[in-house]
Order: structure tokens, then sequence, then C-alpha cells
């Protein structure tokens, strides 16, 4: 008994036991998301899934009518082929250029297959995926640059700026996004004449900038005011000193909440589905209600999120750790 | 050099503090002053005026004869002509040494990066610690730190440098180190102002010494009056205390 007891004290058993526990409770979920799915008779279909990302799609030319073959034109991968048919009309046929094995003066029939190919075209899933990129990536650039902004006005004396910044954070902070873009869609869309796509964005953007902005504000204030102080002892302008002093330091401390902010940023894209946009999730749903596949594409949607937020996370984390030389 | 003409400045945080009343001195080019007083005295709000890095609420401010207090003076400018040295050195922790010196050169004097990176290497041969040019200020002890904010001062070639506590901060081993490196920008003819609490270098180094209280110029006078005959009843418990 006091042996068993030894041993249980022993860190380096404690951190085995560890180990094992997490793995085995790992384990239990994969069996029991397993089994729980075989309850419901779901009939998996993973080999469905793939097309959606990437397919191959077969392609014919068809000879139309009887002709001659006039002239070949080659333009970098394609080429047109002119033809001439015995009502002395040219008909033009695009197709790449290594296919081609006819040459001027070739006789063609109706019917004949001039070229036949197979070429990869993106599946709805990664077009919704594509789009969910386009659209983060714009809205996390123009959130930082509004956020900014907002951040900088929010902490100067003059009022103006100071309660315009605080006025809009707050609308934002205290209306749903949701129906931000609605409003953003069919009111801001309307007046300014903005496709669905840069209404999202916008949309997005207008969204992430009020709360950068806010943390902006929180990693300038926590700089210590004497910086501020020595920078400007030193004849540096206002400007100068945010730019090269104030901003780089603040811009450090607040890595981490800013990566949380755009990697939440990056799922909330989700809701510009609702303005037609078809990204990612939206994809899925489609794909889902005419395939019944809702198990599979949703588990596919959400490892394609992941993989977005997750390669998000690690550059972070990339330039924190390039950041803390001078610590 | 430095004329201050009748300041006042009250501060209004939770209690009305009056930090400076009525307060008027001169500092000739090439003079070393001291300002010394007990804490709360407004020896460092003073100082902190000289720059504008603290407004006025009356009274009248004139570096080599620029009105500090004429809203149409170029701040930037003046101040590019005045060095400060803090108590708590406030070098920049994101730039290496080097670049604590070399960016007013490059950014306000709009000096060559080469020029500037000599001048910085320069002044830190001066200072005594050249080799910790690419440290970062985290990896410096205190007095180091301190040396190195004073070439960054020293880097605008400032018509006059103003000191604020700048040994409070520091290990009672490294005050040498900083009490040095200004004791040879006196002996060099800069214009110095310097609030502080080391009796020994105002009493060595300094032309006159002001002892200020309650926000008034006390008494001011020369290192031999202020220590050895003070007139002022304030002045001499202060001293007793202190010496």
């Amino acid at each position: 008994m006091d042996r068993l007891k030894e041993l249980f004290h022993n860190p380096r058993f404690r951190n085995a036991l560890s180990w094992i526990a997490l793995f085995g409770i790992l384990l239990s979920l994969v069996v029991g998301t397993f089994q729980t799915t075989k309850k419901v008779e779901y009939i998996w279909r993973w080999e469905q899934i793939p097309r959606y990302i990437l397919f191959k799609d077969s392609r014919e030319i068809i000879v139309e009518d009887d002709a001659t073959v006039t002239a070949i034109d080659r333009k970098g991968n394609e080429a047109v082929i002119v033809v001439q048919d015995y009502l002395d009309t040219e008909q033009y046929y695009t197709v790449p250029n290594n296919l081609i094995t006819l040459k001027t003066g070739d006789k063609l029939e109706s019917g004949q297959v001039l070229a036949k190919w197979d070429q990869w075209k993106a599946g709805l899933l990664l077009k919704g995926l594509i789009l969910t990129l386009k659209i983060s990536i714009i809205s996390i650039f123009l959130g930082i640059l509004i956020g900014l902004f907002t951040g900088l006005a929010r902490l100067s004396n003059s009022p103006a700026p100071k309660w315009l910044a605080i006025g809009y954070i707050e609308l934002i902070r205290g209306t749903p996004l949701l129906v931000q873009i609605y409003i953003f869609y069919f009111f801001v869309g309307q007046v300014f004449r903005l496709s669905s796509f840069w209404a999202g964005a916008l949309a997005l953007s207008v969204f992430a900038g009020a709360y950068v902005a806010e943390i902006i504000r929180a990693g300038i204030q926590s700089i210590h005011k004497g910086q501020m102080e020595a920078a400007r002892s030193l004849g540096m302008s206002y400007y100068l000193s945010m730019r090269f002093i104030i901003l780089p330091q603040a811009f450090k401390r607040i890595l981490p909440p800013l990566a949380g902010q755009f990697i939440s940023l990056i799922k909330d894209s989700s809701l510009v589905g609702v303005i037609a946009l078809v990204e990612l999730t939206r994809a899925g749903r489609e794909i889902g209600t005419s395939t019944f596949n809702y198990f599979e594409v949703f588990f596919t949607v959400a490892a394609l999120y992941l993989i977005l937020t997750f390669t998000l996370s690690m550059l972070v984390q990339f330039l924190e750790r390039r950041f803390a030389v001078s610590d | 050099m430095i004329d201050v003409k009748n300041v006042y400045k009250t501060f209004y945080s939770r209690h009305k503090v009056e930090a400076l009343v009525d307060v008027s001195m001169e500092v000739d080019k090439g003079e070393v002053v001291t300002i010394i007083g007990p804490s709360g005295s407004g020896k460092s709000t003073l100082l902190r005026c000289l720059n504008h890095l603290e407004t006025t609420d009356k009274g009248e401010i004139f570096i080599d004869g620029i009105p500090l207090t004429d809203s149409k003076t170029n701040i930037n400018a003046v101040r590019a002509e005045i060095g400060m040295v803090f108590q708590s050195f406030n070098l920049f922790p994101h730039m290496t040494v080097l670049g604590n010196i070399t960016i007013a050169q490059t950014k306000v004097r709009k000096k060559p990066r080469e020029e500037a990176e000599g001048i910085s290497m320069e002044l830190l041969e001066k200072v005594g610690i050249p080799e910790k040019a690419g440290s970062f200020p985290s990896q410096l002890s205190g007095g180091q730190q301190q040396r190195v904010a004073i070439a960054r001062a020293l880097a605008m070639q400032p018509k006059i440098m103003l000191f604020d506590e700048p040994t409070s901060a520091l290990d009672p081993e490294m005050i040498g180190e900083v009490l040095d490196v200004m004791k040879t920008l006196a002996r060099e003819g800069m214009t110095i102002c310097a609030v502080t609490h080391e009796m020994g270098f105002a009493r060595t180094v300094c032309d006159s010494v002001v002892f200020m209280d309650e926000g008034r110029i006390v008494e001011k006078g020369t290192p031999e009056k202020i220590f050895d005959q003070p007139d002022n009843e304030r002045t001499k418990s202060f001293l007793a205390q202190i010496l």
C-alpha cells in the first residue's frame, strides 16, 4: 500500500498517467461519435466529398459541319483553329495548344472530335473557401485601418473625434452583426450601389473596426506615458512619436487579442451567406440540401475553417516570437 | 538662455495643488543650475515646464529668446534644442541602444542614417559603453540605461540639458558613473538645469543652486552660500535633514 502511495506521488508517474488519460478521452470521443452515428442509421459517404473541392471536368470539342482548316493561330497555351465550311463561312474552335494534331489544309468531318481533355475545376466548397478567405483578408485589412484611426480618435482630447469614435464603437458593439449585414446589404448597398460582396466585406470591416479600435486604444494606454514624453522631448511630433515609438510597442502587446479578434472575424464571415454570397458555410448548406450528406459536408466545412484559423494562429505566433527579441 | 517670468501652475486632481507659485529664474549660457527641495515642492514641475511637457497657467518662459508660452511657437523645434533626461530613463524598449540614439536624428534632424549612427557611436564612446550599441535596453543595468538616455538627448546637439532626478532610480554603486557623465558635460560648457538629491554634485559642479518649497523659490545663490550660510529657516531645516 505504501509503495502504491509512493508511486502515485512520483511526478513522472503522474505525468504519464495524465498522458494516458488524455489519449483515453480522445479515443472515447472518436469511438463515441462513431457509435452515435450508427444509432441514427446514417450512411457515411465520404467518397462524395472530394469532388466538391476539386473535380475533373471532361471537355470535348466537336466539329459542327464538314470543313477545311485554313489557319491555326497559336496564342500561349491556347490555339484558335480557323476552318472554312462548304458555304465558305469561317468558324473558330479554341483548343489547348498541345493537343493540336492538325495542319492547314486538313479536311474535317461533321461530328469529328477535334480535341478531348480533362480539366481540374474548383468545387463548390473550394469556391466557398476562396470567397471566405477573400472577404476575411479584406475585412482584416480594412478593420485594422478603421480600428487604428478610431482608436487614435478615441484617445483624442478634442471632443469631436473622441465622441464620434465612442458613438461608432457603441453603435457597432451594441447591435447584432447579422442586422448590420442586412443594413449594409439593403440600405448602404442600395444607396452606394455596392455589389453584395462589397456590402458584406464592408459590413465585416466596420464590425471588426469597432473591436480593433478598443484593442488598439487599450494597447496605446498600456504604454507608459514616459515613452511619449521621452519621444516628444527629443522634438518628435505627435505623429512621429506614435508611428515610431508608441504604436510599435503597443502592436507587440495587442497581437494576442488582435489575433483572437481576427479568428472571430473569419468565423463571423459565415453570416454573409444571408446576402446571397456563397461563402464556405453557405456552400456547405447548398451541397447538403441537394445531396443530404449533411454530416460529411459540415465536418469538412469545419475542417476548412480550422485550416484558415489555425494558419492565422501560427502566423501570429511567428510574429510574436519575432517581436520577442527585445525582451 | 532660460528665462522664467512669474510662472504659476496649479493641478486639480482630487484636491487643488499649487505646484508653482510666482516662480522666476534665469539660467545663463553655460551655467549649471541645480534645483533642490523636498518632494512635492514643484521642482520637477518647473523642469518639465521648461520644455513644455507641462503647460503653465500664468507667466512666461523664454528659451533662447523664444516664448514657450506663445501658442504660435513651434514647440517641436524648441524641444529639439533641449535635451531631457528622466528619472525612469524612458528608453525605447523595442529599439537597440544604437536605434534609441539614432531615431530622433534621422526623423527630426533628417540626417542620413550612416552619419547619425556615426554620431551615436561617438556619443556611446563618450558615455563609456560603445560595446552596448547592439543591445536592447532591457539587457543593460540602470546606470548604463541612464547613460544611454543622456547620449540619446545629446544626439540632438541641444543647447540646454535638463536632468529630472537622473540618479534617483539607480542603485548606489551606479550613481557615480552617471554623475561623471554629467560632470564632463558641465565642464564642456553645456547649459544644465538639474533636479537632484545629489548634494555632492550640487556643491562641487554647480554655478548656482535654487531651493524650492511649496511651489515657491525660497532661496537661490552660489552653492557656497546656500549650503554654508542659508538665509531662510526653511532652507536650513531642509539641509539639516539631508546633509
